[in-house]
């Protein structure tokens, strides 16, 4: 599935802006990720479109995969270059104890922060993109999550209810720091990590 | 003696039967009669199972006085004080008896006591986080286990030739390699003894118990090679018997999992179909558990194994399958078998160690061994750590390894094989049966005692209470989503990946093949835990005095057609919760905050109040039709409406019929009322034609013109209703007891009118007591009298006099009062199941 791409090209890609395009993920699994990127782009375009990834098998029966690729086009572009795909990817990347340690204050979080991937999760519900999962929002992920023999009416009182639960503010809705908070228990740099990434 | 003692059990029967027929029929010809006995002493006849019982009672006797004491079990764990018990214990029988009696019998511990103990934990298994460290977990089984037992045999062996070994101890490199892989699995009895109390996090716990688990199969494997190979004669062991030995490892482990998997699959297939004798359930459940550990135990592979898969692989469509009450059933059951085999095997294994004569000591092995384990166990630990921390996403942390190395509990299966050995093949049987029960009361004992201070003064992480909730429960599933698509685009087919797909063939092929089709719509994560919070609402809800939120509360679990199955474990969970091992005690001291619980109220008081009436119109229009599901379409605000009606609908139907909904009530309803069974069954029967109502939509101009409630006085009627939930359970409970026996005297023919069962819903408000038994104000009963001159309901005066307190309040509701009345063969029935709920609790 994954061909070799020419020899000569890695190297210049991945010379030409490593930190840029690739915010501390490790040079091997820039490496992997460069190939499978060649791999989806399958008539080498130079970048992804929407119908590239979802051309990947196993996305289009994930019940978010619609949502999760177009977290990969944010703004409504509709092209994916190698850097864009690397940094949406890199949210995944294990959380090391050395990024936690002594990290400089000054310096931008890190992509694979906490708060990173947790805003990763978020703007899947938030559709509107304004800020907030409204019980619309919540119902619509709960009716692609739940399976069908949960009735709407069901959904319906799950989804007041999960909205009840985090909203805080008593707005209706959740917003993300309430989005957080209710995770604030969960170790969410495992849950939100892949091991090859790092 | 246990080993002679139950196989015996089946005789108790035999040996009645012998026994009564004598005295029965002292006449009979050719015999003179012997004259009638008073009194005859027949210990022999029940000695066997007498022995058996009498041992389980000391035990628990022995459990109980141990938790008389708060300070002694918090410091030393039971399974050292059972053990120390069987010691005296043993040390009494033998200056009785002059000879040890009672003693571990391997035989008896492989068929008997073993199987309840695995499978109560292969059935408890934690499945998600058991596959989550699959990896490491089998690392530590299969070349932990293999690393164990080869380096400590060559080691005992090395101990030997360099003469710290006393020469008497004859054994050649083999019988060592035959003792280290006895010696060297880790216990799970003795893991699981050790582990339940110190609480430590649940990766570091599911890691060192599964692996004692899993390692059986090497074990025995280990085991089984090395005994063939010490009875050969090391001379005639060739190279193929090495390649059978290594192959056999593969049919073992392989063998017995598949064998646990077939059980598994059987079981969770004869569950789909046990809707109509519900009290049979949680017998497949052990039936065919003990089928698959024997199965795997004949085929001679690793039946703990067998049955660990079995366990694991089943429960997920027993659990849908079987009723509420079944569920709690095997829950019980299984508790307390383990435990009894548990408690059994303690105290067996410290009788056992009193047994002089079969025991030799030598220093130099005994310490050598005891050194040898610890040193390797924490080697292997630390090197096999090494190299899955290379592959693990959260890396194993010297903490969590020294924990681990100083958790491996050598317990009863060491002691059974090394019983087992046979001392003409290998003449040392004798010091290696000495080493091992040192090994194992230094572990248990030593280790159990010091692993608590450890994990304390470590700072281990400890297990953490998780207080579900809905957020976590849907955000895990969208972060398993998420991860599993982002392996997806990187390409990579890593473990996401196929737990995703193998989520994904569950959903589609074997849920619908092991799931009864009502089960397998209900069974979904999310809906579980919100189900369960709606659960614990109410019962935090009951557990405040259920005063300031009464009106709302009691509404609290408007949830979706499966509200008898709530109510039903509202009353098995408050049950549970008294017992002290309760996990969900914690959750319901988690109340939500003030605001929020007055957004619930609000929220449910305007559900309840607005919008029930609506529905309960809704169902008089389609009494004759629908089966009580809520039509799929409705609207948002009808919803709630549907949701109420829906809970006390249901509960008739799953109370008295078998319909698709889990009937837990069923048994104790059969019990006291049959007739209205019967009858019931028949409605249900008919209901069952037309199994949605989505094809007959209830008809909404019949419905817009019986709606007199239809705006404000809902509110006040809910309200109301409410309030006498309270009230009526003590009057009903006194109405019936006047009434029962009118009503056996009577032998109504059950009702003519079958249809109007359906009618029900008018009365919905009065069903939703099933909550309010639960916080009777017993300061009510005074206050209530009876107005007979109201009881003009025929046969049943009490259930219409029990109807007038609420008649007198309700009035908004008379008008369908009086229909129900119409058919007390139903209120009758409907009645019962309230007092079944009330007598229950």
């Amino acid at each position: 599935m994954e061909r070799a791409p020419g020899s000569g090209r890695v190297p210049r890609v991945l010379a030409e802006s490593p930190s840029a395009c690739a915010p501390a993920v490790s040079q091997a699994s820039l490496l992997r990720l460069y190939h499978r990127f060649r791999a989806l782009d399958w008539n080498e375009k130079g970048y992804l479109s929407r119908v590239d990834l979802q051309q990947i098998g196993a996305l289009a029966v994930n019940p978010l995969g619609d949502r999760i690729i177009d977290s990969f086009f944010p703004d409504g572009s509709l092209h994916l270059d190698f850097p864009g795909f690397v940094r949406v990817l890199a949210r995944f990347r294990p959380v090391d104890d050395e990024d936690n340690g002594n990290r400089d204050p000054k310096e931008p979080e890190p992509l694979n922060s906490r708060m990173n991937k947790l805003r990763f999760a978020f703007q899947l519900y938030d559709l509107d993109r304004d800020g907030k999962i409204s019980r619309q929002e919540m119902l619509q992920v709960l009716r692609l999550m739940v399976g069908v023999q949960v009735t709407e009416e069901q959904l319906e009182s799950i989804a007041d209810r999960t909205v009840q639960e985090a909203d805080e503010d008593g707005d209706g809705a959740v917003s993300f720091l309430e989005f957080a908070k209710s995770l604030e228990k969960m170790n969410i740099e495992q849950k939100m990590s892949i091991r090859i990434l790092k | 003696m246990l080993r002679a003692a139950l196989p015996l059990l089946g005789l108790p029967l035999a040996g009645a039967g012998a026994t009564e027929e004598p005295t029965q029929e002292p006449g009979s010809p050719g015999e003179p009669p012997p004259g009638l006995a008073l009194f005859r002493w027949q210990w022999h006849e029940v000695e066997a199972p007498y022995l058996v019982a009498l041992w389980i009672l000391v035990a628990s006797l022995a459990k109980i006085v141990f938790h008389l004491s708060r300070k002694v079990t918090s410091l030393v764990p039971e399974s050292c004080l059972l053990i120390l018990l069987g010691l005296v214990l043993g040390g009494i029988v033998l200056a009785v008896a002059k000879k040890a009696e009672y003693q571990l019998e391997p035989g008896t511990f492989f068929l008997f006591l073993l199987p309840p103990i695995v499978l109560d934990s292969g059935y408890f298994m934690p499945s998600r986080l058991f596959f989550d460290n699959l990896g490491a977990i089998l690392t530590y089984a299969v070349v932990g286990t293999l690393w164990n037992a080869f380096t400590t045999g060559a080691a005992l062996w090395g101990l030997q030739q360099a003469g710290l070994v006393a020469p008497r101890v004859q054994a050649g490199l083999l019988d060592f390699l035959l003792f280290g892989s006895l010696i060297s699995a880790v216990d799970p009895v003795a893991v699981l003894a050790v582990f339940e109390e110190v609480h430590v996090n649940e990766t570091l716990f599911i890691i060192v118990f599964g692996e004692s688990l899993l390692n059986d199969a090497v074990t025995v494997v280990l085991y089984k090679v090395c005994n063939s190979f010490v009875e050969m004669g090391s001379a005639n062991v060739q190279a193929t018997d090495y390649l059978k030995g290594v192959a056999s490892l593969f049919v073992v482990s392989l063998g017995g999992a598949a064998v646990g998997l077939v059980f598994a699959f059987l079981l969770a297939l004869t569950t789909r179909f046990t809707k109509r004798v519900r009290i049979i359930e949680p017998l497949l459940v052990f039936l065919l558990a003990y089928a698959a550990y024997l199965t795997a135990e004949m085929a001679s592979l690793s039946a703990i194994l067998a049955v660990t898969m079995c366990g694991l692989g089943c429960k997920k469509y027993v659990e849908a399958n079987i009723s509420h009450k079944s569920r709690t059933a095997v829950k019980y059951t299984m508790k307390t078998l383990a435990s009894c085999a548990e408690t059994i095997i303690f105290m067996l294994l410290g009788i056992s160690a009193v047994d002089s004569s079969k025991w030799a000591w030598d220093s130099g092995l005994v310490l050598g061994t005891l050194f040898f384990i610890l040193f390797f166990r924490a080697l292997g630990v630390v090197l096999q750590t090494w190299v899955l921390n290379q592959f693990r996403l959260v890396p194993l942390d010297k903490i969590d390894q020294v924990v681990m190395s100083y958790g491996g509990l050598r317990g009863a299966v060491a002691f059974a094989l090394v019983i087992l050995l046979d001392r003409t093949k290998i003449p040392a049987k004798d010091y290696f049966v000495a080493t091992t029960i040192v090994v194992v009361f230094f572990t248990v004992i030593v280790q159990g005692l010091t692993i608590k201070p450890l994990v304390k003064w470590l700072k281990v992480k400890r297990s953490e209470h998780h207080k579900p909730t809905l957020n976590q429960e849907l955000h895990e599933h969208t972060f398993d989503h998420i991860l599993a698509a982002v392996e997806d685009v990187v390409g990579h087919h890593g473990y996401h990946y196929w737990r995703d797909r193998w989520e994904q063939f569950d959903k589609k092929y074997l849920s619908q093949l092991l799931m009864r089709r009502s089960a397998y719509r209900i069974r979904d994560q999310i809906w579980d835990v919100y189900y369960r919070l709606n659960i614990r609402d109410a019962i935090s809800f009951v557990d405040q005095g259920g005063h300031v939120l009464s009106s709302t509360g009691l509404t609290l679990p408007s949830m979706p057609s499966r509200n008898s199955v709530a109510e039903t474990s509202v009353t098995n969970l408050l049950r549970e919760s008294g017992s002290g091992a309760c996990l969900d005690l914690q959750v319901i001291d988690t109340v939500r905050s003030g605001r929020d619980r007055e957004d619930a109220v609000m929220h449910h008081l305007l559900c309840g109040g607005l919008y029930k009436p609506r529905y309960r119109k809704d169902g008089m229009a389609n009494t004759e039709a629908t089966n009580g599901k809520p039509p799929r379409d409705l609207g948002f605000q009808d919803t709630a409406a549907v949701i109420l009606t829906v809970e006390s609908e249901e509960e008739e139907d799953s109370d008295s019929s078998e319909t698709e909904k889990e009937d837990d009530e069923g048994i104790i309803f059969v019990a006291r009322a049959t007739s209205e069974v019967l009858q019931e069954g028949k409605v249900s029967g008919s209901l069952e034609v037309c199994p949605s109502p989505r094809i007959i939509p209830p008809s909404p101009t019949c419905a817009e013109k019986e709606l007199p409630w239809k705006s404000g006085q809902g509110d006040l009627a809910v309200y109301v209703s409410s309030e006498t939930t309270k009230i009526v359970p003590v009057d009903m409970q006194t109405g019936w007891n006047q009434s029962i026996s009118s009503l056996e005297s009577l032998a109504s023919p059950p009702c003519t009118q079958a249809p109007a069962m359906t009618r029900l819903p008018p009365r919905s408000l009065v069903t939703e007591e099933p909550q309010a038994p639960l916080n009777l104000p017993s300061d009510l009963r005074p206050s209530f009298a009876f107005p007979p001159s109201l009881a003009k309901a025929g046969r049943s005066h009490s259930e219409s006099s029990a109807d007038i307190p609420q008649q007198q309040e309700l009035q908004p509701l008379m008008g369908h009062e009086d229909h129900t009345h119409l058919s007390p063969g139903t209120a009758n029935s409907h009645w019962c199941i309230q007092f079944n709920r009330g007598g229950r609790l």
